[in-house]
């Protein structure tokens, strides 16, 4: 890959007149020499996954193996029927965020973006806005070749992983990566796209890790609905031309600053935060019991 | 640069719930069975750390089962493994292991075939699907199963390693990275070589011409080869010994 911060990427983009999804696929292919078209087709294929697991979690049973998550995506879509949610449209991608995150802690196929713990931002932002705007499967996957570079700095420049730095690493950079690539399939120009990233990182910043019973459930599942949300936000912002004061490169910076600060006990070991509530105590004593029992 | 390419961040494609302890653990299980390559009658399997504390919750016991299935990441019989694992009549076992591990997320896998062979791996899942296999029948090794890997049991003797790589050479084959260890000086080693290119069965036939040879395993579980299209599931039947193997008597 020809950048290493979003700036630069910034003008490449700039220099050679081209979105940063079509830059990223470019930069894809040089990488892997594989053809550009392979690896739009396998990017397409990830898309399918993505849309089938919307539609997995708006209609199928999503318990999950523990029993302490499921059908909270169907519950939030039956709402958003029969009552004028306070979010409007915003709810569907809530709605879609929750499907994709309740199928993959059931154990159903996603794809990771960064991580299976944030897998459902993306295609939240992605599919509600696909169906709003009528735009093709196409024009979505260059958007995730543009969500993937913008998780490429990031993941290179500080983290994506929870174990590492805590929630803000993973569901932080999850709506980095849709809010910039949602900027751009809006017709945002690549620099628009970049302050999107940093306005919605800086939402995130300190986020911690600390899932119950050390599962990908509670509360990551509720954190992609959310992030889904705050990502069409961000988009909007930048969209608007609002430009994020601290670049968005030095807000990636505080993010690996502030991750690297985080105790071990925020960083997904579910030694602290809301895993070690005494509610959430107890859920870790009964996942043990149905670890010892015949047939798990 | 840690992450190389988009799909490092988009991606994997998996069945979940997680990246490290579902997506990992299918890849260390696969990883393993290529690594005995031929369809194991017995699986015993012992996790570590966090794999020990939350395998249940996380599906790492039916993810590394599925692995050892040969099934990919994103499998859709995922969660169904241990059942039809059964149902081919493998014997399987899970233990919690204590003692000193290398990462929180560790899994020793022993498994073996109906001819009796056996082999036993310790793999650590390092995050977003990413693992390490840090260990292979007692030898120390390092090998990311990103890449078509070349797994060769040979004599420790002086020229072995030039003969194999000289081999890659007239192949057109580029190592990306290669680890050796042995057990004793003129004893058994262990050399273990990620490639950029697929690996042929004409490399193998020439590689198992090379006479300090024991045997060769073919660990290649990136599906950039096999054009596996990931909406369907194929049908259950694990893949026959020849495929991952070749025995330089042959």
């Amino acid at each position: 890959m020809r950048f290493r911060h979003l700036n630069e990427l910034a003008k490449l983009c700039a220099d050679e007149q081209l979105g940063i999804g079509a830059l990223m696929l470019a930069e894809q292919a040089a990488e892997s020499g594989q053809s550009p078209e392979a690896e739009f087709a396998k990017m397409a294929d990830y898309y399918a996954v993505m849309k089938d697991a919307v539609r997995r979690g708006l209609t199928e049973d999503t318990t999950s193996r523990s029993g302490l998550t499921g059908l909270d995506a169907q519950r939030v879509a039956a709402y958003n029927e029969r009552s004028s949610p306070n979010l409007g449209i915003a709810g569907e991608a809530m709605a879609y965020a929750l499907a994709v995150s309740e199928v993959n802690a059931s154990m159903g196929r996603i794809i990771a973006t960064p991580t299976a713990g944030s897998c459902g931002i993306i295609p939240g932002v992605f599919v509600s806005c696909q169906e709003r705007f009528g735009w093709s499967d196409e024009h979505m996957t260059y958007g995730l070749f543009a969500a993937g570079a913008i998780g490429y700095v990031i993941a290179n420049n500080s983290f994506v992983s929870g174990a590492e730095g805590g929630c803000q690493a993973e569901v932080g950079s999850a709506i980095g990566m849709a809010a910039g690539a949602l900027t751009e399939l809006q017709g945002g120009n690549p620099a628009q796209a970049v302050h999107a990233v940093g306005l919605a990182l800086k939402n995130t910043l300190g986020l911690i890790c600390d899932p119950v019973g050390g599962l990908v459930e509670v509360p990551c599942i509720v954190r992609n609905g959310f992030g889904a949300v705050t990502a069409l936000a961000a988009a909007d912002m930048a969209l608007a031309g609002v430009r994020s004061a601290i670049p968005s490169d030095e807000v990636i910076q505080v993010m690996l600053e502030v991750g690297s600060a985080m105790p071990e006990k925020h960083r997904e070991t579910a030694g602290g935060g809301l895993a070690q509530t005494p509610t959430g105590k107890a859920i870790l004593r009964n996942l043990s019991a149905l670890r010892n029992r015949p047939g798990n | 640069m840690r992450f190389k390419d988009v799909f490092s961040i988009i991606g994997p494609a998996m069945v979940g719930p997680s990246s490290s302890h579902t997506a990992g653990a299918a890849r260390i299980g696969r990883s393993a069975r290529h690594l005995l390559g031929a369809a194991p009658v017995k699986a015993d399997v012992v996790f570590y750390g966090s794999f020990a504390a939350t395998y249940a919750g996380h599906g790492t016991d039916v993810a590394i089962i599925g692995g050892i299935l040969d099934f990919s990441t994103d499998d859709a019989r995922i969660p169904d493994a241990i059942l039809l694992a059964e149902e081919l009549g493998m014997e399987i076992s899970f233990r919690e292991g204590k003692g000193l591990y290398p990462h929180p997320n560790t899994a020793r896998v022993k498994l073996t075939s109906e001819a009796g062979e056996s082999i036993e791996a310790v793999g650590t899942s390092i995050g977003g699907g990413n693992i390490e296999i840090v260990e292979i029948n007692g030898f120390r090794v390092k090998m990311t199963a990103i890449y078509p890997t070349l797994v060769i049991f040979h004599t420790d003797l002086p020229g072995v390693i030039a003969d194999i790589t000289g081999e890659l050479k007239e192949e057109h084959s580029n190592i990306g990275y290669m680890s050796v260890d042995r057990k004793s000086r003129s004893g058994d080693a262990l050399t273990v070589i990620e490639l950029d290119t697929e690996i042929t069965t004409d490399m193998l036939n020439q590689l198992g011409d090379i006479e300090a040879i024991q045997s060769i395993r073919v660990v290649d579980i990136t599906d950039r080869f096999s054009a596996v299209k990931k909406l369907q599931s194929p049908e259950l039947g694990p893949k026959g010994a020849d495929e991952n193997e070749i025995s330089p008597s042959e």
